[in-house]
């Protein structure tokens, strides 16, 4: 392996979306000498693992203009990023189940707060719904909501076209390369100590995904993120037959067809223990299998190929901590997604080198620094699986 | 081998366009398996691993055996929804 610098502007740890993205976006303003770390290999964390759906029907506004701004991003993101690949990327629309009352009264909520930001969404009864997802089964269903321009990507290509454009820059990446402690010097970073030699820099941004709070503590930083494992099964390809992802959020699951004509699916475990354990168990693929077929009966003889699982980077109030640290110059941190981080990495990305350069970002992002969990002034994302 | 040959039959993957990635200098089977999707169907890679592993000794100058293989993710065979569900009755 290549011996690798010892000197950098800014060492961005964490080769997912995040760093990648971050990477790009600090090199096209013209920044020199950025240096990427991931300990693995690009994607090897939950952007490699996730469902890369992307839906702009949140309930904060934070939430709902991270995405907006990053769905326009993805519309032309190939062809800014000239990657010759594509990122298969598809607005197929997201509808979201409603079994409750009080789901329906906040996906009302939602839907209005999503109109007043330009988001195209809106309320369905449950015919419509079934409309818009054939077979589906609508017994118990109140209604939902709809939005024809949410849709998914192949979070592979999106990194590696994230990552190829930033090299073509000058950025320097460096797989298998693991971040082992950070230095300070009076109150500032100034040096990344890695397993392939040490970084002498004046910035870190801490894109680390579920182990993000592990490299908080490396410059003594309490960050409130912790990793929770989330497990996602892929079936067999098949014909295209299901248009948009169905998402439930009282039952906790979603599932959509991807490009490729595999059906994806998901669901979180409202008991699942924090901790880095990412093996799959036998209990969620049947359990979901349970679910789906009794929504969607059409799909029951789907065969299964392939089940995994991957850390949510999970924060108390769903909403990611953006910004540099106030106690500790240099040391910025992108994380905290909390099982949406794919589909707002794109103007996030953005935004965070904008305040990396120092510049004003173009949206303010103050509600999202860290400092809010001390405050307490915490605005919770409802729609979250 | 000819270079059209289908290396994972599975997702229609050609020799060629495994060498194409590695010439690009993708030399971890792992990216290699999410960029190409060589190895993500049914079968799990049990035909195309030891055709890319060969191909990747060839340009890493590692043996076989010093490359590591991507996991083996269950279920061992495909199994359909209502199977899982436990409803094999319809
Ligand atoms: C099952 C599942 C489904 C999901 N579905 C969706 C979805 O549909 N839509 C969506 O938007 N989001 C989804 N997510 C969430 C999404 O995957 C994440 O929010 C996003 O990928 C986070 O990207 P990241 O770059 O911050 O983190 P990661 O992709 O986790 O990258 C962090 C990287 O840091 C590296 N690293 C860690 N420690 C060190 C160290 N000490 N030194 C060097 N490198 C280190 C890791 O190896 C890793 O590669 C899902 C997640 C999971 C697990």
């Amino acid at each position: 392996m290549a011996m690798i610098k010892k000197k950098a502007t800014v060492v961005i740890i964490g080769g997912g979306i995040l760093g990648a993205s971050v990477a790009y976006n600090l090199a096209r303003q013209g920044l020199k000498d950025i240096v990427l770390v991931e300990k693995s290999y690009l994607t090897s964390g939950a952007t490699g693992r996730c469902g890369a759906g992307i839906r702009q029907q949140w309930g904060t506004e934070m939430n709902c203009i991270l995405s907006r701004e990053s769905v326009r991003i993805f519309e032309t993101l190939a062809e800014e990023l000239e990657y010759p690949y594509g990122i298969d990327y598809r607005q197929n629309g997201y509808l979201l189940l409603a079994y409750s009352p009080k789901e329906r009264e906040q996906f009302s909520k939602n839907v209005a707060l999503q109109n007043s930001l330009g988001i195209p969404s809106r309320q369905v009864t449950s015919a419509e719904a079934r409309d818009i997802v054939p077979h589906l089964n609508i017994d118990g269903l109140l209604g939902g909501a709809y939005c024809h321009t949410d849709g998914h990507a192949n979070p592979f290509h999106v990194t590696f076209a994230y990552a190829r454009a930033a090299e073509r820059m000058g950025v320097n990446l460096y797989s298998n390369t693991e971040v082992l402690s950070i230095e300070k010097d009076k109150g500032r970073v100034c040096r990344v100590v890695t397993s392939q030699g040490s970084i002498d820099c004046e910035i870190v941004v801490n894109t680390a995904g579920g182990h993000a709070a592990v490299i908080g503590e490396m410059v003594g930083l309490d960050l409130p993120v912790y990793p929770e494992r989330h497990q996602i099964m892929i079936s067999e390809p098949v014909d295209a037959f299901q248009v948009p992802m169905v998402i439930c959020m009282s039952h906790h699951f979603y599932i959509q067809q991807t490009t490729h004509g595999s059906f994806i699916m998901g669901q979180g475990d409202p008991n699942e223990p924090k901790g880095f354990n990412i093996n799959p168990s036998w209990q969620f693929s049947v359990e979901l299998a349970k679910k789906i077929t009794s929504v969607l009966p059409h799909l029951k003889s789907l065969n299964i190929i392939r089940q995994w699982a991957g850390l949510y980077d999970m924060c108390p109030d769903a909403q990611p901590i953006l910004g540099e640290s106030p106690e500790v110059k240099g040391f910025f941190t992108a994380s905290g997604f909390s099982g949406h981080g794919f589909m707002i990495a794109p103007y996030t990305a953005k935004l965070m080198a904008q305040a990396i350069l120092g510049e004003e970002p173009e949206i303010n992002i103050d509600i999202l620094n860290y400092h809010r969990f001390a405050s307490g002034q915490l605005i919770l994302e409802p729609a979250v699986v | 081998m000819p270079k059209n040959t289908i290396v994972c039959r599975c997702e229609d993957i050609t020799l060629e366009e495994i060498r194409e990635w590695l010439q690009m200098g993708y030399t971890n089977i792992e990216e290699i398996k999410r960029l190409t999707r060589a190895g993500m169907g049914p079968c799990q890679g049990r035909t195309c691993r030891t055709h890319i592993l060969r191909e990747l000794s060839r340009v890493s100058e590692m043996s076989p055996a010093e490359l590591t293989i991507p996991t083996f993710r269950p279920p061992v065979k495909p199994v359909s929804l209502k199977t899982l569900a436990g409803d094999g009755n319809d």
